[in-house]
């Protein structure tokens, strides 16, 4: 069960990675944040504790920023990821070989006796990377944000791992940390929008009188 | 072994191209349609045979080797597969290997021979064709390598073992599923199925499969459709193994179970035509890196 939810939010990472259609990114990695809340009910059982991980996991990866992103996007109009830095298929190769180099890297790591040889730690990893990935080869601000949400996604893995020796005030902080991240960058996205009609970061380089 | 084979070229040569059928079949229900007989094809083959060869003056032997290659091809392919819980007839270490480019062989000889008549439209349809096997042919073996890693055999026999259903219900689940998944459109690239092909236009920009056996007929056209009937079986055949690795210890009851998977996989093949539209040339290499990714991604789940 663990291993199945783990593998899907790999593919997810290779669905974003891959794919033109801003749309279907966020739905994608909204099912990953949702994909994601069911993670600690997995893992650790019904406590109260994963319950609440769960539960906060959901609202915000799963349903709030998600739908934060999607009025992003009716408000400025965009639709694709037009000419990434870098093509869909290099970007996707580039995916699966930094996923297959953190499987064989997770081997080498000094983890605890339990840990070792299970799924989580290359999945956080791989997805961190993919997120970094989306977040160097993409032009537009909202894919942008997209891989800062996958590269949370990926710390969010391991911090399911560690989540009985993390209190639970300090993930709270983590989601917090990241639904602002996202409510700032949603307003530099619609300035960015109305000063440049377009949300192309390369045109932020440029100066202008 | 003698009846083994023999017992396995009748079930493919019988049942092939009533594959086929079911799929016209399923595209016509889904149009809302009549649509033809099952047997449609049996008739279409026998029409075929009936009637007499026509070669341009332009041809070599190379033009007949086509069609000829392309049945005699997954005959002897099929002796390499087991049947569903069935043993293979012959089977050696290696043995995937051979299968992948027989293949590629029959591939070859196809497109040499729409090479042969020297029309423009039928380079251009086996530059598409072999561009795309080309590309799907990685994904074939990683698929494979996937099994052979499982089985710890690289016997075909041994890697569609029984050991697959004991991989599905444990830890191997998720990585048989992406293989099946995985298998799946190599299946579809390789018979020239919606998405990636349209068996039935007939225009030439957008013809893969179709515009390299323009200029065959009669009989030599018929052999085309067989052996492309019984490839899509003997892939077909692998495929419903790792999908449904059920294994009574009943020879006959195997073979049902074989055969009732192969219907299946014609039914799903129709759902998948009627629902999806046909994908855009470029986009097509760009499904095939990806889904080249994701069996090596499969592979490497398997090696760590």
């Amino acid at each position: 069960m663990v291993n199945l939810l783990l593998i899907t939010v790999i593919l997810i990472n290779f669905y974003t990675l891959g794919s033109a259609r801003l749309v279907a990114c966020i739905r994608a990695v909204a099912l990953q944040g949702g994909l994601l809340a069911l993670l600690p009910l997995a893992t650790h059982g019904p406590s109260g504790h994963a319950l609440l991980l769960g539960v906060g996991a959901l609202t915000f990866k799963g349903i709030l920023i998600p739908w934060l992103l999607l009025r992003a996007i009716r408000e400025v109009r965009i639709r694709r990821e037009v000419e990434p830095y870098i093509g869909f298929v290099a970007t996707l190769a580039l995916g699966t070989l930094v996923t297959a180099a953190a499987f064989i890297f997770a081997d080498f790591l000094p983890l605890a006796a339990e840990h070792l040889g299970g799924m989580f730690v290359p999945t956080s990893l791989a997805t961190m990377f993919s997120g970094f990935l989306l977040l160097i080869t993409r032009r537009k601000a909202l894919t942008q944000v997209l891989g800062y949400l996958v590269l949370e996604n990926g710390i969010f893995v391991f911090a399911v791992l560690l989540s009985e020796a993390i209190p639970l005030m300090v993930e709270t902080g983590i989601l917090l940390d990241l639904l602002v991240g996202v409510f700032v960058m949603g307003i530099v996205l619609n300035h960015i929008g109305r000063e440049f009609s377009t949300l192309n970061t390369k045109r932020l380089t440029a100066l202008k009188e | 072994m003698i009846g083994r084979m023999l017992l396995q070229l009748a079930v493919l040569l019988l049942f092939a191209p009533l594959l086929p059928g079911v799929i016209n079949k399923t595209k016509a229900l889904f149009a809302g349609r009549k649509g033809a007989p099952l047997l449609q094809p049996y008739f279409d083959l026998g029409r075929l045979w009936r009637k007499g060869f026509v070669f341009s003056r332009t041809t070599t032997w190379v033009f007949l080797a086509g069609p000829v290659v392309g049945m005699v091809v997954p005959l002897l392919a099929v002796l390499l597969i087991p049947f569903g819980g069935l043993q293979a007839p012959i089977s050696f270490t290696g043995d995937l290997i051979l299968l992948v480019y027989l293949f590629g062989l029959s591939r070859f000889f196809t497109a040499a021979a729409a090479l042969d008549t020297g029309s423009s439209f039928e380079g251009m349809g086996a530059a598409r064709e072999v561009t795309f096997s080309c590309l799907a042919e990685p994904t074939l073996l990683f698929a494979l390598l996937v099994l052979a890693r499982g089985a710890d055999s690289l016997v075909l026999g041994a890697m569609l073992g029984p050991q697959l259903a004991v991989q599905w219900q444990g830890s191997g689940g998720p990585v048989l599923g992406l293989v099946a998944v995985c298998m799946f459109v190599v299946l579809l690239v390789e018979n020239s199925r919606i998405p990636f092909d349209d068996p039935n236009t007939h225009l030439e920009l957008t013809m893969i499969h179709e515009v390299m056996v323009l200029d065959h007929s009669g009989p030599a056209f018929g052999m085309i459709l067989y052996g492309a009937a019984m490839k899509l079986m003997v892939m077909g055949a692998l495929l419903v193994r790792v999908a449904l690795p059920l294994q009574t210890g009943s020879m006959a009851l195997d073979l049902l179970v074989f055969l009732a998977g192969l219907l299946a996989l014609a039914v799903l093949i129709g759902v998948v035509e009627s629902t999806m539209a046909r994908l855009k040339l470029p986009r097509v290499p760009q499904v095939l890196v990806g889904t080249t990714l994701l069996s090596f991604f499969a592979l490497v789940l398997v090696l760590r």
